[in-house]
């Protein structure tokens, strides 16, 4: 996975002037972007399983959120645990899950991470340090704070990360969660992606408050705020909170600025989000802005991009060939796997 | 060897796993310095300190979450719910994280949350239920409720070490009405084994927690006019002991269930159920059972009285059974 550290002296060759880039060595840089491209190529390549009728439940884009998961997990170590949610695949995919993982788990196969008993990344792994969400949003919060708490009781210096969305933060498990971290002081980061809608619903129907980051100071914890569709800018937010909790200083909570570009699922066409709001955002996607800023600097070039997008296809092909071949569920021996 | 009471015997079985056990730790409101509303955990906090006795914000949810996070990371907490009535709090934690997390993706959830329960306590809608048909159909939990002192401390032991998440409901009204001499030996109760209470020929009563008394106190008043009950106390309801339940029914071939829950969907309807599928030939009379009547529970004595039944229904339903 190639987890880069500041490197002063990273600068490469024909680097041009870009002073947030130049703290940062080359193969990290073009680690996030290629990490985002590999999520972005699995995103379409399960809407394309979908469309091909080979998917056995609905499938959740996470386009145009990608920086919000690739950039805040590059901030971790491969011991840390993540706790992702549905428009989290770029943090499973950044945190070393293998993809024909998740898409056994879309196609619902009996060697996937749950064999065919729930679906698409509605899974955990604890070999790469990953907890399964469940559909109740708001639940994994607590829990995340439950695997910080035992992180703090063992004197483990790992931090647990996780997500919530705007709709999702109004859940009581959100208060009850991060309130419930703030007095303990655990080692646990709260990214809200504030992407304006929850299913049909905009964020002016979720809250009266101004912002959503309000809230930590109700708890007495750390907040943040940050452009959700600029990678670099999510990698050193959640750096510094992921810093501070495994110092021991206790939880952030980070609202990430960005935009859900797709309809909650892939029935949902979206009809009710203004046209102009995805040809806005549509220009500020974080893939593209992070390749422009990489081709100035001189990080990046034609060549390179091609490259890279040759690599992801190759990848996901293989993996979308290794998950089809896998068998599918017997139907046997269920029983005797509900207890451990 | 000095008596010890149902609590007392709950608190000495988590101290020993807690002295057994390094990843074994106590999560709950006023289980610290106060050492909890009943005192199940008094002494810990000056014994075992912070965080390991850990007083929380009053949140049944994350008390409950936190718990599911720390199991799957190797740690066995024991949550308190301060009343099981609380647990609502804290519903969607155990039936859609805990239960369903290793049936999902694999990890074990060794954690145990405890359930002060029941009534004759006086102490309302809100203080008194006894819960346990929400959790019995939820499979990936495990539902114990001991109703002697032995019980009391050979299943939170075995709760402790077991790798599921167990709910483990304990009798207020038996906190310390109950003295016994106990052994200085481990005791575990295994988890799944129900015991047999008291044997007789005529009629078999099935029970658990406190209706195991009053159902003890019922057949000793019948043994004067002449009717052997035989009682069965179930200690665990999932997993449910069946051969048990059959082989008592076979012997005596009349049943009559009680339990304290209310009885429209109660766990005595599923024991019933059972006996009729697996039993129906042993039976020579209708199966009984014996549960509060379906109101809320009341506070005023007249009224929680009324509500629940006592030695009185239970000699009753026996004693028609018998003569049916
Ligand atoms: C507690 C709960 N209520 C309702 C739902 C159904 N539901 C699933 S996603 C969703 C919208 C979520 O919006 P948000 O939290 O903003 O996340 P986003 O989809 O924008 O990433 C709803 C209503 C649910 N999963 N959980
Ligand atoms: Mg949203």
């Amino acid at each position: 996975m190639g987890k880069t550290r500041r490197s002063p002296d990273g600068k490469a060759s024909g680097r041009k002037e870009d002073a947030a880039l130049a703290a940062y060595d080359e193969m990290f840089l073009l680690g996030l972007y290629r990490d985002m491209a590999r999520t972005r190529a699995l995103d379409d390549r399960i809407e394309a399983l979908y469309k091909q009728g080979k998917l056995v439940a609905g499938c959740y884009s996470s386009r145009g959120q990608e920086a919000c998961s690739v950039g805040s997990t590059a901030s971790l170590r491969p011991d840390d645990v993540i706790g992702p949610m549905i428009r989290n695949l770029g943090s499973i995919v950044r945190h070393g899950v293998p993809l024909t993982l998740v898409l056994r788990n879309y196609l619902g196969r009996a060697t996937g991470p749950t064999k065919g008993r729930d679906g698409s990344s509605h899974f955990g792994s604890l070999q790469h340090n990953m907890l399964g969400p469940i559909s109740m949003l708001g639940a994994l919060i607590p829990v995340c704070a439950g695997a910080a708490l035992a992180f703090q009781m063992r004197g483990e210096d790992r931090v647990a990360l996780t997500w919530i969305g705007d709709g999702g933060s109004n859940v009581g498990d959100f208060h009850e969660g991060l309130n419930f971290a703030g007095v303990l002081k655990l080692p646990m980061v709260l990214i809200l992606e504030n992407n304006k809608w929850a299913y049909s619903t905009p964020i002016e129907y979720q809250t009266a408050a101004k912002n959503f980051v309000c809230r930590a100071e109700g708890y007495g914890i750390r907040g943040a705020t940050v452009d959700g569709n600029d990678v670099l800018a999510m990698y050193e937010v959640t750096r510094e909170a992921v810093d501070r909790a495994r110092a021991g200083e206790g939880p952030t909570l980070i609202e990430a600025d960005t935009m859900r570009m797709r309809g909650h699922a892939i029935h949902d066409d979206a009809k009710y989000v203004p046209e102009e709001m995805f040809e806005t955002w549509e220009q500020r996607d974080p893939i593209l802005l992070f390749s422009q800023r990489l081709r100035a600097a001189g990080l990046l070039d034609d060549d390179t991009v091609a490259k890279i997008r040759q690599e992801v296809r190759a990848e996901v092909d293989e993996a979308t060939e290794d998950a089809t071949a896998q068998p599918l569920p017997d139907g046997k021996g269920e029983i005797d796997e509900v207890y451990a | 060897m000095s008596k010890i009471t149902y609590i007392g015997a709950l608190r000495e079985g988590m101290r020993e796993e807690l002295l057994r056990d390094e990843s074994v730790f106590c999560i709950g409101e006023d289980i610290g310095t106060y050492g909890g509303a009943f005192r199940a955990t008094q002494g810990f906090l000056e014994e075992f300190g912070r965080p390991r006795i850990l007083d929380t914000p009053l949140s049944e949810s994350a008390i409950i979450g936190a718990c599911v996070g720390a199991a799957i990371m190797g740690m066995r907490p024991v949550a308190e719910m301060q009343f099981a009535d609380f647990v609502t709090g804290g519903f969607n934690m155990l039936v859609n994280f805990a239960a369903k997390v290793h049936y999902r993706w694999g990890p074990s959830v060794p954690m145990v949350v405890r359930l002060p329960c029941g009534g004759g306590t006086r102490g309302g809608p809100f203080h008194t239920t006894n819960p346990e048909a929400w959790f019995t159909r939820v499979p990936g939990l495990k539902v114990v409720a001991p109703a002697t002192v032995r019980d009391a401390k050979g299943l939170i032991k075995a709760a402790i070490r077991d790798d599921n998440p167990v709910l483990y409901f304990e009798h207020k009204y038996l906190y310390r009405r109950l003295k016994d001499e106990l052994p200085d030996e481990d005791l575990i109760t295994p988890i799944g084994k129900a015991r047999l209470a008291r044997e007789g020929n005529d009629v078999s009563l099935i029970a658990y927690g406190s209706m195991v008394h009053y159902g003890g106190q019922a057949a000793a008043e019948l043994e004067q006019a002449g009717i052997s009950v035989e009682v069965l106390d179930l200690r665990s309801l999932v997993p449910l002991d069946e051969e048990a339940i059959l082989a008592t029914v076979a012997k005596t071939n009349r049943v009559v269930i009680a339990h304290e829950d209310t009885k429209t969907g109660g766990f005595g309807g599923e024991i019933a159920a059972r006996i009729a599928e697996l039993g129906f030939e042993h039976l020579d009379a209708p199966i009984r059972r014996v549960a509060s009547i379906d109101t809320p529970v009341p506070h005023a004595p007249q009224l929680e009285d009324a509500f629940m039944p006592g030695v009185e229904d239970l000699k009753q339903a026996l004693k028609e059974t018998v003569e049916y």
